[in-house]
């Protein structure tokens, strides 16, 4: 009868426990410092892949403009490592010295005023949380009081990211255009480009991502969660229930699009840079395949679906640089027709019940041999 | 207004592009009483309801329930102020199971934030379980709703209205596609849920109505051409003209 704790189940709290121990503890110990970036890099994606379980796979919103809150986390932290990286010093061969660099060639004199509470690493935690927040409370009221859905939705959402795109490139000496944010060198003084820092912010990376996957399963877990499964079914239904559905759906699109930005928080922080590449329609767009390869109700499968999707790309591409666009591709079509639900839907076909025999014989071996004992017991007795 | 009138309904209409769905109805409904609209196809039965619980917005008159205007309100607003409605086709959560289908019905934890750190306490366990034996689903509990029946169905979103106990209860054809057996249930479920509250029911089915109805309101063509009695309202010529046929 308890649905919470049904909910969070033993099989929930084991798959959690094994994505940690991959995350965790498998890959520092498999990969080189190089490679372990990279999957750190990959994991920041996967943020977006959870917050679209959430949003897309529980919620029924499509949302094809998560690269927007992916990028604005980004752009947060890389404003705030920028202007650390532009110290008077450093930059002291400028016109102007003590801003960034690409302000300095776009012939800008002082630093814009946004860009100035950036300085404090304070700031820029708040910013990195409130401002997709902000934003995408704006948004979700805009479309879902007015009851604009599904694809309508959707395609808003594009929009919106080429947008942002198109004015992050446009904007060229406030946001460093098409280049981006480059150069990052440190944090507080501490030097994000050493494989110390590499290995601290992989770990710091994955413990978040772990904490989102539980924050993730424990709303799919309460009653909003049931909400948010019933209005993707009957919204009628839960409106004429007594709820304001907008809210609800508001609710879920701002925690999605904190979530993206926390990954793209740490994507600066690990790959070194931020750029428009990572904001518009076409990244976007993959990190929802991210999910449906993942299986889009399953939040740990989403970030199996994403590490599976960036090996295969880093592997293609590395082994055929003229094919591998052909063979994503192929992959893709091939997952969505064989596997509509994802890794999560072939794993509930075939792993579970290959778990479940493997668990009922080790436990039944136990009660074999006492029975046995018993018997040999009774024989002697 | 006489305290003893749930609805009123006065001079309410509504039109869709110029063709009137309603027209200047006139309506009331009493405490306690089980009211049947009757009426062809088309004649503006389910606009009513749309009407009332505000899924269609009127073009004049008002809708008076208790001292609230509910034309002024929004959808949820008006649940909240105590009037359900149940759909025509079975409106149910298929992918969650007969009690949390019920749990989600529950009237508290209704905002976003209220749902995210709602708890499960004793009432709500025990309100799952009296509204399930109410609506004969004690049974199906942990069953996925979509598994049920076609009439099991109409009786768990009946008692997912149920779960917020409304003042107003309305019910669009709730025995479509229903067997003998279910109807002759289903008819004892109204009789039984309808001695503490108003229900409004469309329906089309004659022996059924006579079974529930202690008022009967015939419409067509968005007006009321005939309203009491199940006998007076089958006598009534107009009635025979337009629905009953001849």
């Amino acid at each position: 009868m308890n649905l919470l704790t049904k909910k969070i189940s033993k099989n929930d709290l084991i798959g959690v426990i094994v994505l940690a121990a991959i995350i965790l503890v498998l890959f520092p110990a498999v990969f080189s410092i190089f490679r372990l970036n990279l999957i750190g890099k990959y994991l920041t994606y996967a943020f977006v892949g959870v917050s679209l379980v959430l949003l897309w796979g529980n919620g029924g919103i499509l949302s094809l403009g998560q690269g927007v809150f992916f990028g604005l986390g980004g752009y947060c932290m890389a404003m705030f490592l920028k202007l650390e990286a532009s110290d008077p010093i450093s930059t002291k061969i400028q016109t102007t010295p003590g801003i960034p660099d690409f302000m300095d060639w776009n012939q800008i004199t002082r630093l814009p005023l946004f860009w100035m509470p950036f300085k404090s690493l304070t700031f820029t935690i708040l910013a990195i949380i409130l401002v997709p927040a902000f934003f995408s409370f704006i948004i979700g009221v805009a479309m879902f009081k007015r009851r604009v859905g599904g694809v309508y939705f959707a395609i808003i959402t594009q929009a919106v990211a080429l947008i942002l795109s198109v004015l992050i490139v446009g904007q060229q000496g406030l946001t460093g255009g098409i280049n981006g944010i480059t150069d990052l060198k440190t944090m507080h003084g501490w030097d994000i480009r050493s494989d110390s820092a590499k290995y601290i912010l992989y770990y710091v990376n994955g413990a978040l991502l772990i904490g989102c996957v539980i924050l993730t399963r424990w709303v799919l877990s309460t009653k909003f969660g049931m909400l948010l499964l019933a209005l993707r079914e009957k919204e009628d239904r839960v409106r004429f229930s007594g709820y304001d559905v907008a809210n609800f759906k508001t609710l879920a699109f701002c925690l999605s699009a904190v979530m993206c930005a926390i990954g793209g928080a740490m994507f600066t922080l690990q790959v070194g840079f931020m750029s428009p590449s990572f904001v518009g329609i076409t990244p976007s767009i993959e990190m929802v395949i991210y999910t449906a390869v993942g299986g889009r109700m399953s939040v740990i499968g989403a970030v199996f679906g994403t590490l599976l999707v960036n090996f295969a790309k880093t592997f293609f591409s590395e082994q055929y640089p003229d094919l591998w666009l052909f063979l994503m591709g192929g992959t893709f079509i091939g997952v969505v027709m064989l596997f509509p639900d994802g890794l999560a839907g072939l794993y509930e076909r075939y792993g579970k019940p290959f778990v479940a025999r493997v668990a009922s014989k080790k436990k039944s071996e136990p009660t074999v041999a006492v029975a046995a004992a018993l018997e040999s017991g009774g024989k002697h007795g | 207004m006489g305290s003893h009138e749930m609805l009123t309904i006065q001079g309410l209409g509504v039109s869709f592009d110029g063709f009137k769905a309603v027209d200047d109805l006139n309506f009331i409904v009493d405490r306690n009483e089980l009211r049947v609209v009757i009426g062809p196809n088309g004649a503006g039965k389910t606009t009513l309801l749309d009407l009332i619980c505000g899924k269609t917005k009127s073009t004049e008159g008002t809708i008076m329930f208790k001292t609230m205007d509910l034309t002024q309100m929004k959808e949820h607003a008006i649940v909240r102020a105590g009037v359900g409605r149940k759909f025509q086709t079975p409106s149910i959560y298929e992918n969650l199971t007969v009690s949390e289908n019920l749990e989600v019905s529950f009237p508290r934890g209704r905002t976003a934030f209220g749902a995210l750190f709602f708890r499960r306490t004793q009432d709500v366990t025990e309100r799952v379980k009296s509204v399930a034996e109410e609506v004969l689903l004690s049974d199906k509990l942990d069953q996925q709703a979509a598994l049920l029946s076609h009439g099991q169905k109409q009786w768990l979103e009946i008692g997912m209205l149920l779960m917020q106990d409304p003042e107003l209860l309305m019910l669009d054809e709730p025995v479509a596609g229903m067997t003998v057996n279910e109807r002759e249930q289903t008819a004892e479920l109204l009789n039984r849920i309808s001695k503490n509250r108003s229900v409004i029911v469309i329906e089309h089915d004659m022996e059924f109505v006579r079974k529930i109805a202690h008022k009967v309101t015939v419409l067509h063509q968005g007006k009321v051409i005939a309203e009491g009695s199940m006998d007076k309202v089958t006598a009534d010529p107009r009635v025979i003209e337009v629905y009953l046929g001849h």
